[in-house]
């Protein structure tokens, strides 16, 4: 019989538990932290809605919502977002496919060179953004490469590989080999039981994956500024901006992806609970 | 051997090929270049020839040792307050959450939806001399008129701490999620309070999330240049910025990969000695659900 | 527990085995075959291929020759400093200069405000150039200095086509004809100029501010900004030890060098180009600044001053330049000579609030005071009398130039003044 069972048979009367009076402090503490954490969102979406005339959005001059009509009228902010977008949707796509295939090997098979491949995903990880930047750049300098969007994506996926291959070989390991023996028994090939069974046993962990590559990409601001050339993203472009002065734009713009970002994570409650019931 | 283990035995060496090529081209090539980008000497109107110039090693620490020494410091300071403000917290979430754990995690994590120049910007403007948090305060005289946080090193370790707190709060939580419950009705029914039942049991428990946060917190911290860079002053700048200048400003290549190889030298040296240690299949496997 | 995958029939120190990570032969093979890739291109080294410089005679026929066989091709892409052209009062982004521009001469400007630092441009643009590739761009803007130098001596601009420079030679103002960085304007025609002196918001000094001595007050300890650059703040630092600095000597550095190293205390922090916000906000009460960040931040409702310190200060020029391997130079020049006629002058330097190179563009400045009325009418005569803007001669004998540094020169130079803003 289990643990749980033995003890709930020698039971004897439970201690009295006091109340503690210090049970207040944890959750104090925490909602500070929380209000703390969120207190730079708060000015930034408050100053979405100022009615600034001059260069610098630091003084409250009356609320408008003019900057969410006004969203897309400075070209290159726009333009940057879009580079922005589209860079990390391609970021995580390939990530994804190569970290998954990884991962999957990884977790799955014992192979002579796994403990170097292992060694290489932490020393990917483990290495500082600004050496992994530095890096490329000298060997894009050395080969005479230009910088600009590609490598860009060839950086970014560079770092991001690891994540996902880590994350989906977690995965990959709790999995119970016999579901793809039984597979194999009934006669499917490699393929047909990678994408049949142990993809879809998988797909949490490659999505938990890719949601991770995506929020590390469209953020990225120490890779990017040091392969991206003439290329701007939106984190390099409110960099640039915030010497002169950042445009209320910049504020809406961040509202809205943080509204998308609640949205997006309701919507995966809302489904969630929708599966449990 | 029949054809299907042969194919069971290449498996994972035709999965695992395609990541691992581009990591080698883009990862482990590039350090080898910039390693020997580090012994070239020149400059960028003459260019840059291979001389084998150890010697830009002793002029890179002599020159900025003290930014060196400066970033670890900042890392390491930082790296403990995210632990001492975020254990509390994910142990609150984990062991007190009941029902609301993911959507306590995901308010947590709500403001990291934003970019993080943006949050980094914003502080810039809420902790200004004549700001909303300076401003009142000075009024209530707690402190001086010449008072300030900006361009100190308290306002880049707490820029720091703010923007890894995610890095530290993740593994712990995972960690401290995954302790079997029974473990704690079984102390508590051997008469251990609730704090002993925490320093005996829960927190060995979690150190493996400990560990992977403090490592996903440090390297990123110490090696970080744009805090430093928004809301630093004079004598708070970081080997990051400088590394940034040399490449960027300098133009001066050889001396910019010396310092970022001796960065990358003190950090993955301490990295893979601490990880030696555990074992690095418990780091990834903690950081990784 | 973490899990780790668990193999019971395998004896322990197998185990042990599989899981450390260790050597194996592929691993070494590995190794080898990317230490051998990268010895390989170590021999390449980072290469600067020189184009052709242009001197002499020899250089305008070359020039001419160059030019003989270029057309108009209707597009031109202008890379340039942010809040460096005219805007439109309604919408930012819209430029009416250059919508004109396009309505006379039928060509379209892709506009991009790109350059945020001379060194870290010259950076992103070198290798593109070292390697014989375009920019992407056929205009942009550099400062007279270490930059400008650089692409000169690594011929990566192309010689300007003096015939198409009617408005220029017609119009320019004698700072910025035949300047000393660029005799005979061969590669580069003023853009605007500006000066590096003080700015100071009155109202916290408490008092006037004349000279760069006043930036060493005690009184204001921890609310002064400098430059952390390796132009202006050393040749500034030059003049406040009463120095000129396009005849300084290595001694004469050291000293501006102790000139800095005894202000550090009091200074706050060493800027970019991003002192305004904190001048304004309250974060430094006196800056080292530009003139025109002063009158734009004023024409904001700021209430700093600029003033040329009694030492002096530094006049610095921007200058319109054509990169090698630019698509459409003709477009590129029609565009730059476009600029130099007083009515565009004129619309230019009244939303940029820099030094024209025009001035002429006084005269259409006042002209437009004169129609004007109200707010529009005050802010356009201040424009027109403002010595920020048209500086008078007295203003004059109190600019000087950049030293201009050789590469060895550069070296000793950054080693002065580099440690005291990068500590």
């Amino acid at each position: 019989m289990s643990v749980q069972e033995a003890l709930r048979e020698e039971r004897v009367p439970a201690p009295v538990r006091r109340r503690s009076r210090t049970r207040w402090v944890l959750p104090v503490w925490s909602w500070l932290v929380i209000l703390w954490l969120s207190s730079p969102i708060i000015v930034m979406i408050v100053f979405g809605f100022n009615d600034t005339t001059g260069k610098f959005n630091i003084r409250w001059q009356g609320f408008t919502l003019r900057w969410y009509r006004e969203l897309f009228t400075i070209p290159d902010l726009t333009q940057a977002l879009v580079n922005s977008l589209s860079i990390s949707l391609i970021v995580t796509a390939i990530a994804t496919a190569l970290g998954t295939l990884m991962g999957v090997a990884l977790g799955r098979y014992r192979f002579r060179g796994s403990g170097s491949v292992n060694l290489l995903l932490f020393a990917n990880i483990a290495a500082p953004e600004v050496v992994l930047g530095a890096a490329l750049l000298s060997l894009f300098l050395t080969l005479g490469i230009a910088r600009g969007y590609w490598t860009i994506v060839i950086a970014q996926v560079m770092f991001s590989i690891a994540y996902v291959a880590i994350t989906v070989r977690a995965r990959m390991v709790g999995l119970d080999p016999a579901l793809e023996e039984a597979a194999r028994d009934l006669g499917a090939g490699p393929v047909a039981t990678f994408f049949r069974v142990t993809l879809p046993l998988i797909m949490p962990g490659v999505v938990a994956g890719a949601l991770l590559v995506f929020a590390l990409s469209i953020d990225d601001y120490i890779i990017t500024s040091f392969n991206a050339g003439n290329t701007v993203t939106f984190p390099l472009w409110v960099y640039g901006a915030s010497r002169v002065g950042v445009p209320p734009q910049v504020n809406v713009m961040g509202t809205l992806i943080f509204a998308g970002g609640v949205l997006l994570a309701l919507l995966a409650a809302v489904a969630n609970r929708r599966k449990q019931a | 051997m029949s054809r299907s283990r042969l194919q069971a035995r290449l498996a994972p060496y035709y999965l695992v090929l395609p990541g691992w090529l581009w990591l080698v081209l883009f990862f482990v090539v590039p350090t080898f270049v910039m390693l020997s980008v580090s012994t070239q000497t020149g400059d960028i109107v003459s260019g840059f020839k291979q001389t084998f110039h150890w010697h830009t090693y002793v002029e890179a620490w002599d020159s900025y040792h003290v930014q060196f020494v400066r970033s670890l410091v900042y890392g390491l300071v930082a790296t403990l307050l995210c632990l001492l403000i975020g254990y509390p917290v994910a142990y609150w979430i984990a062991f007190r959450g009941g029902p609301y754990k993911s959507s306590l995690l995901f308010l947590l994590l709500l403001p990291f939806f934003v970019s993080f120049v943006i949050r980094t910007l914003s502080w810039n403007f809420i902790l200004s001399d004549n700001g909303i948090v300076l401003s009142p305060l000075r009024h209530l005289g707690l402190i001086g008129s010449r008072f300030h946080v900006l361009q100190t090193p308290y306002a880049v370790i707490g820029g720091l701490t703010y923007n890894f707190i995610p890095f530290m709060v993740l593994p712990i939580y995972v960690a401290l999620e995954r302790v079997d419950r029974a473990l704690l009705e079984a102390s508590a029914d051997l008469y251990a309070s609730s704090r002993e039942a925490f320093r005996k049991v829960v927190f060995p428990l979690s150190l493996p999330g400990v560990f992977a946060g403090v490592l996903l917190t440090f390297v990123p911290a110490s090696a970080d240049y744009v805090n430093a860079s928004i809301l630093g002053g004079t004598r708070t700048t970081m080997i990051g910025n400088i590394i940034q200048t040399e490449y960027f400003t300098n133009l001066d290549y050889p001396m910019a990969a010396a310092l970022s190889f001796i960065l990358m030298a003190l950090l993955l040296v301490g990295v893979f000695a601490y990880a030696r240690a555990l074992g690095t299949e418990d780091v990834f496997e903690v950081n990784a659900r | 527990m973490p899990d780790v995958p668990t193999y019971d029939d395998l004896p322990a120190d197998v185990m042990r085995g599989l899981i450390s990570p260790r050597m194996s032969r592929r691993s070494m093979l590995q190794l080898g075959g990317a230490s051998a890739l990268a010895m390989a291109l170590a021999a390449c080294g980072v290469s600067s291929k020189k184009g052709a410089t242009a001197t002499g005679t020899s250089a305008s026929a070359q020039a001419k020759q160059f030019w003989s066989d270029k057309k108009q091709l209707g597009t031109l892409d202008f890379a340039n400093w942010p809040l460096y052209i005219d805007v439109s009062p309604k919408n930012k982004n819209d430029h009416p200069s250059l919508n004109l521009f396009t309505q006379q001469t039928g060509i379209k400007v892709k506009y991009s405000e790109v350059i945020q630092e001379n060194a870290s441009f010259f950076g992103k643009i070198q290798p593109e150039l070292a390697a014989g590739q375009s920019t992407g761009y056929d205009l942009m803007v550099i400062t007279n200095g270490t930059y400008l130098d650089k692409l000169r001596e690594l011929g990566y601009l192309i010689a300007l086509d003096q015939s198409r420079m009617t408005n220029f030679y017609q119009n320019a103002s004698p700072l910025v004809k035949n300047p000393s960085y660029d005799r005979g304007n061969v590669y580069s025609m003023a853009w605007q100029s500006g000066m590096t002196g003080i700015g100071y918001d009155p109202k916290r000094t408490g008092r006037v501010i004349t000279s760069w001595a006043d930036l060493m007050d005690p009184a204001f300890k921890g609310k002064v900004g400098m430059f952390g650059d390796t132009q202006d703040l050393p040749n500034s630092a030059l003049l406040a030890v009463g120095v000129n600095p396009e005849t300084s000597t290595e001694d004469d550095w050291k000293k501006a060098a102790d000139w800095l190293k005894k202000q550090r205390p009091l200074v706050r922090k060493y800027y970019e180009q991003d002192y305004i916000d904190p001048l304004s906000k309250g974060d430094i009460w006196a800056s080292m600044a530009w003139s025109g960040d002063i009158f734009q931040a004023n024409a904001s409702g700021a209430t700093l001053k600029f003033v040329v310190p009694k030492e002096g200060a530094v006049l610095w020029t921007d200058n319109m330049c054509i990169p090698q391997h630019a698509a459409h130079p003709v477009d590129a020049m029609t565009y730059m000579d476009f600029v130099y006629t007083p009515e565009i002058a004129a619309m230019l330097a009244e939303s940029i609030n820099y030094i024209t190179p025009v001035p002429a563009a006084r005269r259409i400045i006042l002209q437009d005071a004169a129609k004007a009325s109200g707010g529009d009418k005050a802010s356009l005569t201040d424009l027109a009398t403002s010595s920020l803007i048209f500086p008078s001669p007295s203003d004059f004998s109190r600019l000087h130039r950049y030293r201009v540094l050789t590469a060895e020169e550069q070296k000793t130079w950054n080693s002065l003044f580099e440690p005291i803003y990068q500590s």
